[in-house]
């Protein structure tokens, strides 16, 4: 493979849809991108940071997606091409400036590229990012392959100085995690020096100006996009219905007329900047035929604003007919799939469709049925967090009060997924909620609320959003004990570096943000454990929850599971005294497995005992204080 | 460039496995070698948070055509590679038809819930019986214990990389495959690596499919 930075034009490439966004930039001649992790869009920064020497420009992990907009911003104020990217639930973090740059106006061009997760694969929600865009007024790109992923990132720089606002691309997961072929531009060599003209003002008042501004910009896009390359027709001049598309939708549309043979029947239209609509394009299309299907995720935008389109052309046909979600032909929920449009054609076209024979489903449903179960995610053998939350679930046994955790986001979420948690989480909402929930409920006493909360935070997630939540109970005198979960990395996105690990996203020694030093600045009583030390942590843990005292903060500190060497001796040899383990005649029913649930124990069917599996057991040894009957045995492993 | 050629167009390939297989390189040494042929290469990956022992699959898609979108219609793949018996039924069962070739390892990795008792993993004998109901052609091999066999578990896929390019199903050399891994690997480790892809071919060549 030719290095991200070969300025090698008409070289074609496989990239992967995020490389493929990082290789437009380059083209672009960005000069600074800014990030914060989050699947699916960590690979965007993760890879403008590794050439971030080599091709002279300054990346950065900044603490959230807020302060990383406002990083690309400043260096679009001081003349510089920036990008910054982000998964969905980021660009809610950054809206707040967001909704600011749209009137302030930006100079070198600055592009925000989101990447939304239709299902949620990786994330706690699958909201469609566009119409906030819309709300934002400012041009919205949507590529359907890494190749379109490229040349729009690239043309969305020129876009940008050319109309003084930021343009967004906006990617899924189909997009950024697919990889495909493209054919490489020429690299721009970008040496403007930065420098902010003190002549120029970003602020933005006058207000009522800048909104008028703001929307004259938005008329002159839209005459850009009634002219522009990325929105095309394909199919029949008079099709009997019309595909309107974007992103993936557009690939999954030409599959489906493929499939059901329909391609003298149905024509595509694949439009690629779904914000401001252009309208005069549209009409066109529009007067191809009076059946339309829109094809898009997740929710009906595309297919409102051609209903506004439609409404607005007093020439079109009254019979016109625009399905999709509305209409209930394609779900408004979930991802988007080949098989969801083929469903669709199917219903309006009239054809049949068997990709395999009747005889062959029902062996695959037998076959489904009696063998085929799920594999369900969970905490790693030796993940510090199951020590964490086995000690929580216990202390609040101990306390009796009805206890339960505030909870955030991170691998501790797992506590609520699967088949490994304990269940003891009852609250999840945003990054930093855990905290701010739990503020917020240790100021209920007053009105007899007695249960004992633990808010628990991940020590990336801590630097994200929830410093000012702690704040906040600190300075609100809130009862609530905060824990936060330090394990050294963020872990559930793929280790990037964070604040309190001492390295950037360039690999590049960083300062330390020390969390002790934070919250000794902050006057909060801490105390740091070992989440390994689970009978200690849970007596003093019940003890915590019993003076009720304002705000407590617990760091449970130890390096995620995943953060040693593959080759790292265990720490101990564990095993099960088969002498002791009374297995199927004990009274406790397979606790360790049916409670504890470490994959490191299994249950021997043959001979109805637990089992230490030594390919996966990491020697920990924080099971050896789980079994009623001590059964568990360690011996420390000398190195 | 111009040697591109396919019998079926597009041409859909389901590599599977669970999270840590390294199924990812799997496909993305697949594709790249293929798109230096000429072919128009796509592939969709799908893994959500099943870095923490999960079920993955990257389907890869063939064309001299056109680029095809990253998800394979159901009952649409010509080809299922699986590093697991358990997730090659799975993928069968959504994505299989009468003509499927299926090449699967043998070596079982256990579900959690299997070690916790709650549910019932099945039996070799079953698993293969599944295997045959629902494929056209089918190899079946034990890649684990040849991995092991190297040195490490962890060369399981490239077994199964070599098992792929052995059963010339694709149109691609061995050697054109090779030329791939050997820039993918830095030298020093690329003994093992090169051991295992060939173990992996000469089993599939040796061995017709059952």
């Amino acid at each position: 493979m030719v290095a991200l930075t070969a300025n090698a034009a008409g070289k074609t490439e496989l990239l992967l849809g995020n490389e493929a966004i990082a290789r437009g930039a380059l083209e672009a001649g960005v000069r600074v991108a800014a990030s914060y992790p989050g699947t699916p869009a960590s690979e965007i920064l993760e890879n403008l940071a590794k050439v971030a020497e080599e091709a002279g420009l300054y990346a950065e992990w900044s603490v959230n997606e807020k302060v990383a907009a406002e990083v690309g911003t400043a260096a679009s104020f001081a003349g510089l091409r920036a990008i910054v990217s982000f998964k969905h639930e980021g660009l809610n973090v950054a809206l707040d400036t967001l909704c600011h740059v749209n009137l302030t106006g930006t100079r070198g061009g600055l592009v925000v590229v989101v990447c939304d997760d239709p299902a949620g694969w990786s994330s706690p929600s699958e909201n469609d990012s566009r119409a906030i865009i819309q709300w934002l007024n400012v041009p919205l790109l949507e590529p359907s392959t890494p190749q379109e992923a490229k040349d729009m990132t690239r043309w969305a720089f020129e876009l940008s100085e050319q109309i003084g606002t930021y343009c967004v691309v906006r990617s899924s997961t189909r997009v950024s995690h697919t990889t495909g072929t493209v054919i490489l531009g020429a690299i721009a060599s970008r040496d403007t020096p930065a420098y902010f003209d003190t002549s120029k003002l970003f602020v933005f008042v006058p207000i009522v100006k800048k909104h008028a501004d703001l929307l004259a910009k938005v008329e002159q896009v839209k005459e850009i996009f009634e002219k522009c390359q990325f929105n095309y027709y394909e199919g029949p001049e008079r099709p009997e219905l019309m595909i309107v598309s974007s992103g993936s939708g557009r690939l999954y549309a030409v599959e489906a007329v493929e499939c059901l043979q329909l391609e003298k029947r149905v024509g595509i239209v694949h439009l690629g900047t779904t914000w401001p609509v252009p309208a005069k394009f549209l009409e066109k299309q529009l007067s191809r035929t009076s059946r339309v299907l829109v094809v898009e995720e997740v929710d009906p935008f595309l297919e409102r604003n051609l209903k506004v389109v439609a409404g607005d052309s007093s020439w079109l046909n009254r019979d016109h007919v625009i399905y999709g979600k509305a209409s209930g032909h394609i779900k408004p929920f979930g991802e988007l799939s080949p098989e969801a449009v083929i469903n669709a054609l199917v219903r309006l076209t009239g054809v049949t469709y068997r990709p395999r024979s009747k005889e062959y489903d029902g062996r695959a449903k037998q076959v489904a049925k009696g063998l085929v179960i799920d594999r369900e995610i969970m905490w790693c053998p030796g993940c510090p967090h199951r020590a964490t939350f086995w000690t929580i679930k216990n202390a609040f046994g101990l306390d009796g009060r009805d206890g339960f955790v505030s909870g955030d986001i991170g691998c501790y979420a797992l506590d609520r997924r699967g088949a490994g948690g304990y269940l003891i989480t009852k609250t999840a909402l945003a990054m930093g909620s855990g905290i701010g929930v739990g503020s917020g409920l240790g100021k209920l006493g007053q009105f007899g609320f007695g249960q004992p909360v633990i808010a628990v935070c991940g020590d990336s997630t801590l630097f994200h959003a929830a410093i000012p939540a702690l704040i906040n109970a600190r300075y609100n005198a809130s009862d609530v004990i905060v824990m936060i979960l330090d394990n050294g990395a963020t872990a559930m996105t793929g280790f990037q570096p964070h604040p309190g690990v001492g390295v950037n996203a360039m690999g590049k020694a960083a300062p330390v943000v020390d969390i002790e030093g934070l919250c000794r600045g902050l006057d909060i009583p801490l105390e740091v454990m070992d989440p390994f030390d689970i009978t200690e942590n849970t007596k003093r843990l019940a003890e915590l929850m019993s003076d009720r005292d304002g705000v407590r903060v617990v760091i449970m500190r130890r390096p995620c599971a995943l953060l040693r060497s593959p080759d790292e001796k265990p720490p101990f040899k564990v095993w099960v005294d088969t002498s002791k383990c009374r297995g199927d005649e004990c009274g406790c029913a397979r606790y360790c497995v049916r409670v504890f649930k470490c994959p490191g124990i299994v249950w021997d069917r043959t001979k109805g005992r637990a089992q230490i599996d030594e390919a996966v057991c990491i020697g920990c040894g924080v099971c050896t204080c789980i079994c009623p009957a001590s059964a568990i045995m360690k011996e420390a492993l000398s190195e | 460039m111009s040697e591109a050629k396919l019998s079926v167009d597009p041409l859909n390939i389901v590599v599977c496995g669970v999270g840590g297989q390294g199924n990812i390189l799997v496909a993305r040494l697949t594709g790249r070698s293929l798109a230096k042929r000429g072919y128009l290469v796509t592939i969709g990956e799908t893994y959500g948070a099943s870095q923490r022992g999960g079920d993955v699959m990257s389907h890869i898609r063939l064309s001299v055509r056109r680029k095809y979108g990253p998800l394979i219609p159901p009952g649409g793949a010509h080809i299922v590679l699986g590093l697991e018996p358990l997730e090659t039924v799975r993928i069968l069962v959504d994505y299989g038809n009468p003509q499927v070739a299926t090449i699967t390892n043998i070596h079982p990795i256990l579900p959690v819930t299997v070690g916790m008792g709650v549910t019932r993993y099945p039996d070799y004998d079953e698993l293969r019986q599944a295997i045959a109901e629902l494929s056209g052609q089918v190899w079946l091999l034990d890649a684990t214990e040849v991995a092991l066999g190297l040195g490490s578990v962890r060369l399981t896929n490239l077994v199964m990389l070599g098992a792929l390019i052995g059963s010339s199903l694709l149109p691609v050399t061995e050697a054109q495959v090779e030329e791939e891994i050997k820039e993918r690997f830095p030298r020093d480790t690329l003994r093992p690596v090169l051991e295992a892809f060939r173990k992996g071919l000469s089993y599939t060549r040796a061995t017709g499919c059952v």
